[in-house]
């Protein structure tokens, strides 16, 4: 077998079981009160973290990445879907580096 | 549940999917580049994606793989950069019915990413098709992205490219801030979260520690924090879809 193959299962299974243990072996609802609202907030501190601030850089120029987020946090806060803020941010960026180029 | 409510569920999976999708397929293309660089083939580049469907936790392994590194090596770094897939496994857990069958808790936790549980942990109405749907188009757009990439990567403009890497973050932005209006104590969360993230990433020696371990340093700690300052109350609980029965 090729190496690069078992490095590819290798990698696939640990990320699987990471994912399948607690959704296969977690059958009942959390009782504690802490646990349930430590879990709570996990997705939103977990997406805070990754989305801030890596979505500056995330660009070629730092101010579309700045403009782009900004954009997007206002889109968001509007209540508009993940398609329309995903877009608007991109659309925002590719005017922003289209008018850097320009000036 | 009925047929059509199940289709009705997986059609809106699908559509959530396609913003995913999209975003996917252009850091996709991105991490598609870098296996090209250390001498990965499209063909075993796209394996990789469909068989992990995890950003950081490739990007770390393509660098790993191009040095020749150990298993052990690369089994630690996956465990380490994915460890936030089983908090959200977790958390997930908590919404799926209860009768929800192993085949199905099987097969959608494959597609625990963070654009995939965002989408899932965000609906009123929970189904695990639901999450199917969208793994049904966001898994091959990470594949196929993945495999674009290292053929053609330098045929796509630098400026699409760089629009298209912030469409990720842009999502995110629209999972966690509609919640954080109705909910205080998330908008806390998210904006501490936020500020603590950026000092992590300006401060020397705080900024040593790699992107994903600072994901789960944070959201560990910050969580942690809010569940004992804040605890939800009962009427908070997001799980309402769930089978009643509680003995």
């Amino acid at each position: 077998m090729p190496r690069i193959l078992i490095y590819i299962l290798v990698m696939a299974v640990v990320t699987y079981l990471i994912r399948m243990l607690p959704i296969v072996l977690l059958r009942k609802e959390i009782k504690n009160k802490t646990i349930r609202s430590f879990l709570y907030y996990v997705p939103y501190v977990t997406l805070s973290v990754m989305t801030f601030p890596a979505i500056i850089s995330s660009t070629d120029n730092m101010i579309s990445g700045i403009t782009g987020f900004i954009v997007a946090s206002f889109l968001a806060f509007r209540g508009k879907s993940l398609l329309f803020v995903a877009s608007g941010a991109s659309i925002t960026v590719l005017i922003c580096e289209l008018i850097i180029r320009f000036i | 549940m009925n047929k059509t409510e199940r289709i009705t569920y997986l059609k809106n999976g699908i559509k959530d999917g396609i913003p995913i999708a999209l975003g996917y397929l252009a850091v996709a293309f991105s991490l598609g580049i870098q296996a090209k660089n250390a001498g990965i083939n499209a063909f075993y580049a796209s394996l990789m994606s469909l068989l992990n469907v995890t950003s950081a936790g490739q990007f770390a392994a393509i660098g790993i793989i191009a040095v020749s590194g150990g298993m052990g090596e690369l089994a630690l770094s996956q465990l380490i950069i994915n460890l936030r897939y089983m908090l959200m496994s977790c958390s997930l857990s908590q919404k799926i019915p209860g009768d929800t069958k192993l085949g199905t808790r099987l097969l959608m936790s494959f597609g625990i990413t963070d654009e995939i549980f965002g989408i899932s942990i965000g609906q009123k109405s929970y189904h695990p098709v639901y999450t199917l749907g969208a793994m049904l188009v966001a898994i091959p757009g990470w594949t196929i992205g993945t495999g674009l990439g290292v053929i053609c990567g330098n045929i796509l403009p630098g400026l699409i490219v760089s629009a298209l890497s912030i469409a990720l973050y842009g999502m995110f932005l629209a999972i966690i801030i509609p919640p954080a209006k109705t909910d205080k104590s998330v908008a806390g969360a998210v904006i501490i979260a936020m500020i603590t993230s950026f000092v992590f990433s300006v401060t020397p020696v705080l900024k040593e520690i790699s992107a994903g371990n600072r994901v789960i340093i944070l959201t560990l700690i910050i969580s942690f924090i809010f569940a004992v300052l804040f605890p939800i109350s009962d009427e908070d609980n997001e799980t309402p879809d769930r089978e009643g029965g509680q003995a």
